[in-house]
Order: C-alpha cells, then sequence, then structure tokens
C-alpha cells in the first residue's frame, strides 16, 4: 500500500472517531499519530485491512489522551471506551470535513494547513517544508485553528466557496518543496467533485487540469519562466487537457456560470491553439467579460485588457487599462507589453525595469529583467 | 506571506528616542530587553507566524573576489559603514497590515528604564514562487 492510499483514508477515519463520540479535533490529533505510525509500519508489516488498522490505533490513541485529559482534571472518560456499533457514512464524513477546515471563521492559511492535514492526510512535517515554516510554527497554526472551529460540529452546513478558495490556493502554491501541492490540490479537488454536483467544483478541477496540462513547459532550464506565448506547444498534456476540457463543457452545460468555470474556459481556449497566432482572442475577451461581470476583480480587469490588446491591437488594450489601479502586481508589466507591441520601444524598456522591481516572485522579476534588456538591446539595433 | 524584519545596529531613519548604546544599559534593562525579544519570538510560534530569528555580531567584514589566482579583497570591520544590521526576524503572516503590526509591536522593546526603544525596523517582503495560473 503506498503512501497516497493510506492519505485518501485518513478524512474517512477521522469520520468514524467523531461519530463514536470524538471531539474533531481531538480525533484528527489522534488520526495524525496513527497516520505517522502507519507511515513508520506498514512498509515492513503491511495490514490486511487498512482503514480497520487505521481506525484501532487511532480510536486507541484518542482514549489515552481522553482518559489522560480527564485524569489531569480528574474527570470521568465522557466517551464509552466500547464504540457504538452503526453505519458510517463516509462520503459524507469527508464532504463535511471539507467544510470544517475551510470554515469561514478561519484565515486562509490556517484553512489551507487543515484542510491538507485532516482531508489530505499529510503530516506535519510535509504541511510545513512545502510552506518553508518550522514544524514547530506549522503545528501551531493547526492547532490554533482547531481551537477556532471547537464549538462547530460535522454536521453544520457548509460554504463551499470558501473551501473552493481554499482548494485554489493550494494550487497555486504551486510546486515547491517536498510535496507536490498542485497534484494534491487535484486530488483534492477530485474527491471533492465525487462528493458532489455543483458546476464550480468541476470548473475548479477543470481549471486545475488545464494549467497542470502545462505545467513542465511552464519553465525553462533553471526554472526560468516560460511565457505563454513561447511555450513548446508538444510537451503540453493532452490527456489532461481533453480531461479537462469534458469535465468543462458538462458544467458549462448545466447553466449554471461562476467564476471557475469562466477562468477554466480561457485555460481551454489557450489550451486548444496550436500555437499562440491561433489563439481565439476574441472569445478569450468574451470569457474575461463574463469574468468581470461575476468577480468584478481589478485583476480580472488588467488581464482582460492584454486579451483585448491581442483581439483588437495594442492601442486599444492600452484603453482597456483605464480604471485599472496601477497599484496592482503586475500593471507595469502589462502595460509594458502593450506599449511595446504598440512600437513605442522606450516606454516599453522603463516599464519592464518598472515591473521587474515590483514582481512579487525571483522567476517572474528575471523574466522582466531580461525583458528590459531584450527591448533596450533592440533600442541600440 | 513572508517578510523579513531587520534590525540595525546603525542606518535608517533618525531615532526618536535616544537609548543609547545598549552596553551602556544597566544589566536588568538589557535582561529586560532580551526577555522582551525571546517572548515576542515565542509568542509568534503560538500564533504559527515564526518562521526564523537570529542575532548577528557586530563584527565582519565585506569580501570580494579579487581576479584569478588572488585571494579575496577584504574590507571591514565596519567602523565607517553607516548601516550595520544587527539581526532578523522572519515571519509568515497573512498580509503586510499584520508584518507592519507585529514590526511595530517588536519595535516598543524596552530600553533604559524600561520605556520602550521606539527602534526603527526595517521590513521587506520575501519573493515567493510564481503563482500556477496567471493569465
Amino acid at each position: 500500500m503506498n503512501e497516497s492510499l493510506l492519505r485518501e483514508l485518513v478524512p474517512a477515519v477521522i469520520g468514524v472517531l467523531v461519530r463514536r463520540g470524538a471531539d474533531f479535533a481531538s480525533a484528527e490529533d489522534a488520526v495524525q499519530d496513527a497516520l505517522i505510525r502507519a507511515l513508520a509500519a506498514w512498509p515492513d508489516d503491511p495490514p490486511r485491512d487498512p482503514k480497520a488498522w487505521l481506525v484501532t490505533v487511532a480510536w486507541h490513541r484518542f482514549l489515552d489522551a481522553a482518559r489522560a485529559e480527564a485524569s489531569r482534571r480528574g474527570r470521568e472518560v465522557a466517551v464509552q471506551a466500547e464504540p457504538p456499533a452503526g453505519p458510517a457514512p463516509a462520503t459524507d464524513d469527508t464532504l463535511r470535513l471539507y467544510f470544517l477546515c475551510a470554515h469561514s471563521s478561519l484565515p486562509p492559511a490556517s484553512a489551507v494547513a487543515l484542510t491538507l492535514r485532516a482531508v489530505g492526510g499529510l503530516t506535519t512535517r510535509q504541511i510545513a517544508a512545502a510552506y518553508l515554516v518550522p514544524e514547530a510554527t506549522m503545528a501551531q497554526r493547526i492547532s490554533r485553528a482547531k481551537r477556532k472551529i471547537a464549538g462547530l460540529t460535522l454536521d453544520q452546513p457548509g460554504d463551499l466557496g470558501t473551501v473552493l478558495r481554499v482548494l485554489y490556493l493550494v494550487f497555486n502554491e504551486g510546486y515547491g518543496g517536498s510535496v507536490d501541492l498542485a497534484a494534491e490540490a487535484i486530488r483534492l479537488t477530485r474527491q471533492l467533485a465525487a462528493l458532489t454536483d455543483e458546476p464550480e467544483v468541476a470548473g475548479l478541477l477543470a481549471l486545475m487540469l488545464l494549467h497542470h496540462a502545462r505545467r513542465t513547459s511552464r519553465t525553462g532550464p533553471g526554472g526560468r519562466l516560460v511565457p505563454l506565448a513561447e511555450q513548446d506547444r508538444s510537451r503540453w498534456d493532452t490527456g489532461l487537457i481533453a480531461e479537462g476540457v469534458t469535465i468543462l463543457q458538462t458544467a458549462l452545460a448545466r447553466d449554471r456560470l461562476g467564476e471557475y468555470q469562466a477562468q477554466a474556459a480561457i485555460a481551454a481556449l489557450h489550451a486548444d491553439a496550436r500555437s499562440a497566432s491561433e489563439t481565439d482572442w476574441v472569445q478569450i475577451v468574451e470569457w474575461y467579460d463574463e469574468l468581470l461581470l461575476l468577480t468584478g476583480s481589478p485583476v480580472v480587469r488588467l488581464n482582460r485588457a492584454v486579451a483585448v490588446g491581442e483581439a483588437d491591437g495594442p492601442q486599444a488594450g492600452l484603453a482597456a487599462l483605464a480604471g485599472v489601479d496601477p497599484g496592482l502586481p503586475r500593471y507595469a508589466a502589462v502595460t509594458a507589453y502593450l506599449h511595446e507591441r504598440a512600437g513605442d520601444l522606450a516606454r516599453a524598456a522603463e516599464l519592464y525595469a518598472e515591473a521587474s522591481r515590483a514582481a512579487v516572485s525571483v522567476p517572474e522579476r528575471d523574466h522582466l529583467t531580461r525583458e528590459a534588456a531584450r527591448v533596450r538591446q533592440l533600442l541600440k539595433a | 506571506m513572508k517578510y523579513l524584519i531587520l534590525k540595525h545596529y546603525r542606518g535608517g531613519p533618525a531615532p526618536v528616542v535616544d537609548y543609547g548604546s545598549i552596553d551602556q544599559w544597566t544589566p536588568e534593562e538589557v535582561d529586560a530587553h532580551v526577555q522582551f525579544m525571546r517572548d515576542f519570538a515565542a509568542r509568534l510560534e503560538e500564533t504559527g507566524e515564526f518562521v526564523d530569528g537570529q542575532a548577528l555580531s557586530p563584527q565582519g567584514a565585506f569580501v570580494r573576489y579579487d581576479g584569478e589566482g588572488r585571494p579575496p579583497v577584504t574590507d571591514g570591520p565596519f567602523a565607517e559603514t553607516k548601516d550595520l544590521i544587527a539581526g532578523w526576524m522572519v515571519i509568515d503572516v497573512e498580509s503586510w497590515d499584520r508584518a507592519v503590526q507585529l514590526a511595530g509591536e517588536l519595535s516598543a522593546a524596552p530600553g533604559p528604564r524600561g520605556e520602550p526603544i521606539h527602534e526603527w525596523l526595517e521590513v521587506r517582503p520575501f519573493l515567493a514562487e510564481p503563482p500556477t495560473v496567471t493569465e
């Protein structure tokens, strides 16, 4: 049994413990302990029934902790040592865990950490490594999050919107560290899509698959950023693209558009173009218009200006920037690109340099610095 | 989002409180200052926001390459430099505002007579990994 199969069992096992009377925080701790023991013991001595093994070990761990806590407080253990019999509706439990871990009262970074641990079955150490913080800090972040939602029970209705935001955040965190967070986000979104019937869940899954399909072509040697127009399209994963497009089409047919479906539609149009010059920018602008109506987001307005620049020419793109906040990250990069297309190389070089100073990531900064250098060379020639 | 809070021995805007050099303080004042820093880091670990903290000796030097086959050139210690870093703390927080709030609290570390020293701290965002979805 490999680690990912083991991790898939984690939310269901937490659900079993909660149904037996454990509170969520203690159940989650007990299952994390059982998980760590399983990771150590199973390679040499795999159990016949992995889920039963986890339930048994976690339940004993929970009882030990509850007894220790009770004796510390001089009280009796409130839960029965012998679990009551009864069916465990595992799928509902898992869905509810998503809602609980992404509860709107939690700061995003805490909701992300808790989701990765309780739903994703990652260890605290793995999550800490993925986010480049000490394990002790991550442990505190998770236990604080659990204290914050301590009054909530698994059977309360949840907000799917916050769950999707959390999964999107995990996906966008990318590929750093020992844990592939993008792949993990896809796994968790796939699982969520199997548990719900919401077109936006499918939309988010399609969006992730379509971006994941371009993963290897997005970076060159040494982590160098390769812009969409220059990517080697023969390296795009056609299987993932086909799957993403099918999922998106099914979702769109439900006629309940949302921001993730609209974003996925834009990604699908890019994936559909055999070369950058064959991109259907007119349709992409239409999807940005939809996206803008749905979100009103200034970042969408900025990206829309790029699409308008491609569809109707750089002057139209610059005009579409009117009313966009120049303080946005990538604003200077977008204006630099549009000015270059419009033939104003001097202005473009200045703006690329300005954009590189405003970049929020190293590959982006290096890319923009190279762009500034490239345009300055064109000026000299 | 990760931020670096930089503490300087010298440099930055003019101090608003003349707290002198720490070696001129009483031992109790020094202890109180050090304890404040430790408590601050411990509190950030509690909130899940602490990443790293280190102090730097004022000793050391600038070093540079001086050509093939030649030893590196050194310049220092830094008696003359205008800017001298004393140490740092790395925090992982939700926003720039939270980073500023924490740096403000750290700047209230006690100095002579237990009064806050109002020290200028430099707060700088980390360059992160690029997001997956960009268009």
